[in-house]
């Protein structure tokens, strides 16, 4: 069996209406409703994957609606091991937001964070939409900013899992870069966790996993 | 936007942004407006390039600040200096509101007294206390005979209580009654019960037992100091509220003034303009800066000096993060002068770079002078920035036009006085006081 569970904060980041919840709803529960409402009370999601003698647990985090406005808070990609940068392959204008989120991430987020780049509704393709964004413009960004690629439908499932796999390949071999790689070296041991009522002595890190 | 809301929030101040998420947990739909670019107003934690925007006249280049301190985004300044009680009560709301779940924290290294020139740990627990060079033997005996009194009193048993009565007797009459003498009554006044100045002497005992015991409980909890601090600073504070209420449906607008009020015709708050259009609430939630006309100054001023050192501070063994207080009666003024000091440990300063935070409230029309104690104190200061914050309060209750105003933060080294701000704002906005419930995790798992 499996003993090494790995948790990894993952974001979602992207344009509203291009399909971040859907995404995560298709991977987490392989659902999908047309106009969904966002989820309302979930801090964040989970789902563990299996990737050889090792356990990942995605928790993944949804934007909450704080980027209609463009006013995520920079605590949201803080410590994010990975992220996913959506877009909508019809719509250019969330392709040019998706250039955004990744040139953010690059100069905000941790040095070794993972970022897949993923083209969502392949399945518009199907009902006659056009594609806007060619495929090959994604795959080159993907390339020079070093980004993981996809393109999915969130709808079918299409290619959905994938994006995760895909994720969960690079993370063991990132992990040591994490700890070692971004000069965050934290003392865990002061830290504390204030959902322990704990009448004495310190407490160590708290991990609640 | 021509949207309609339950509240509309104006600010992104811890105060406001713990209401919002409140009042979104209980199902109110809430808008929530920052005229700024980021989150947090006067609690924010900026970077160093913003800092020097925002204090200095002729800012360093990003460049310049880059050479001298290390890169800008390693850098979190807390504009206003505060701590968490281990066991105070925004602690309680962290926790009862999963906000935990977003920030992390540590506990400050140690709390530290000024006392004829030198600078003393305060005992953070019995052995401390006994080895401690800070009293004499006597005197030793009688604060522990004072403890005793503090630990075993109970409301509803009055022989614990040894005649003494709360409500009745000032806290120098219980003082008396110990026998402590005028350095153990600063100490207790001031490094305990954080009280800012001496009038809680002739004033009920009550309010000062009860910070007594808030100190007492929060020393308890981890072990070497009451206080906590967050990692990334205390800007992280605001913004895992803002997440709180966004997971339960609060709308999120930064950068964007506003620039109309609109108001009934019997002249209560109806709703707000700004470049997205039209939001209508029957109620606003708001910081002082936003309805300036609608608040008046408490007459104090707090001044506030930001330094960065590159090394830790002198006697307190090389901590990481301390508080030093200055009691009044050291330095010959009325109110005390507290230095907090966090490092790069808690990602708030780039590698070997300290931050110590000066405050006091001013007495005299040469406030920078006032804090030159602290300044001996801290050593060579890389580079210092001052500012001077007067301290607004609401004039009116909010209930004749549904207009509710927070406070300013005031020159107290914790969040108490806030959290208070905070119960009484949600207990007007409401019409019931806050009970803090553990809330249902939500979070599917497969």
């Amino acid at each position: 069996m499996n003993s090494n569970v790995a948790s990894i904060k993952l974001v979602l980041l992207g344009e509203a209406a291009v399909g971040k919840s859907s995404i995560v709803l298709r991977f987490v529960s392989n659902d999908f409703s047309e106009n969904k409402e966002p989820t309302i009370g979930a801090a964040f999601l989970t789902q563990r994957v299996n990737m050889g003698n090792q356990t990942i647990k995605f928790e993944i985090w949804d934007t909450a609606g704080q980027e209609r406005f463009a006013s995520l808070a920079p605590m949201y990609y803080r410590n994010a091991q990975a992220a996913l940068v959506v877009y909508d392959i019809t719509k250019p204008q969330s392709f040019i937001k998706a250039r955004h989120w990744v040139k953010e991430l690059h100069e905000q987020a941790s040095k070794s964070i993972i970022i897949a780049l993923v083209g969502n509704k392949l399945d518009l393709l199907e009902s006659d939409e056009e594609r806007k964004v060619a495929r090959e413009e994604a795959e080159s960004l993907a390339q020079e900013e070093g980004l993981l690629f996809f393109e999915t439908s969130a709808k079918t499932g299409d290619n959905v899992n994938e994006v995760f796999l895909g994720i969960g390949e690079k993370i063991p071999l990132k992990q040591q870069e994490v700890q070692n790689g971004n000069g965050a070296s934290v003392n865990e041991v002061s830290r504390v966790d204030l959902n322990v009522a704990g009448s004495s002595g310190a407490n160590s890190s708290g991990c609640n996993c | 936007m021509d949207e309609d809301y339950d509240v509309i929030v104006l600010g992104t101040g811890l105060t406001e942004c713990i209401l919002s998420g409140l009042l979104s947990v209980e199902g109110k739909k809430v808008l929530h407006i920052d005229r700024q670019d980021h989150y947090g107003g006067e609690s924010a934690s900026v970077t160093l390039s913003q800092l020097y925007g925002k204090f200095k006249q002729n800012p360093l280049s990003k460049e310049e600040i880059e050479g001298r301190f290390g890169r800008d985004r390693d850098w979190n300044v807390d504009l206003i200096p505060k701590f968490l009680m281990a066991n105070g009560e925004l602690t309680n709301i962290l926790v009862h509101t999963d906000v935990t779940r977003y920030v992390e924290f540590k506990q400050v290294s140690g709390s530290y007294v000024y006392n004829k020139g030198k600078v003393y740990k305060v005992p953070a627990n019995e052995m401390e206390a006994i080895s401690s060079p800070f009293m004499g033997i006597f005197e030793k005996r009688r604060m522990k005979k004072f403890l005793e009194w503090i630990g075993d009193y109970k409301e509803d048993d009055i022989k614990t209580h040894q005649g003494l009565d709360l409500d009745n007797n000032t806290m120098d009459e219980v003082y008396y009654k110990f026998g402590l003498g005028s350095s153990t009554k600063d100490f207790i006044g001031h490094a305990m019960a954080l009280w800012t100045n001496d009038d809680y002497l002739q004033q009920p005992a009550r309010p000062t037992f009860e910070r007594i015991v808030l100190y007492v409980q929060s020393v308890a909890r981890y072990g070497k100091s009451p206080y906590l601090y967050p990692l990334y600073g205390l800007g992280e504070l605001p913004q895992g509220f803002t997440r709180l209420s966004a997971v339960f449906g609060g709308t999120y607008m930064l950068n964007t003034p506003v620039e109309k009020v609109m108001y009934t015709e019997d002249g209560k708050f109806q709703g707000i303009l700004t470049k997205e259009g039209t939001a209508r609430a029957p109620v606003v939630i708001a910081d002082p800066t936003y309805f300036p006309e609608k608040c008046q100054s408490t007459g104090q001023k707090v001044i506030r000096a930001i330094c960065i050192l590159d090394h830790p501070v002198a006697n307190t063994s090389n901590a990481d993060s301390c508080q030093i207080i200055i009691s009044q009666s050291q330095v010959g003024r009325k109110n005390d002068i507290y230095i907090a000091v966090v490092s790069d440990t808690h990602h708030v300063a780039s590698k070997g770079h300290y931050l110590a935070i000066v405050s006091t409230i001013i007495e005299t029309d040469k406030p920078h002078i006032e804090l030159e104690p602290a300044f001996k104190i801290l050593g060579n200061i890389e580079e210092r920035f001052m500012g001077i914050a007067e301290i607004f309060e609401p004039k009116e209750d909010g209930s004749k036009d549904n207009i509710y105003l927070s406070k300013s933060y005031d020159a107290s080294s914790h969040f108490e006085s806030m959290t208070d701000d905070v119960k009484d704002i949600y207990f007007r906005v409401t019409g019931h006081p806050l009970v803090l419930k553990k809330r249902e995790t939500v979070e599917s798992e497969q």
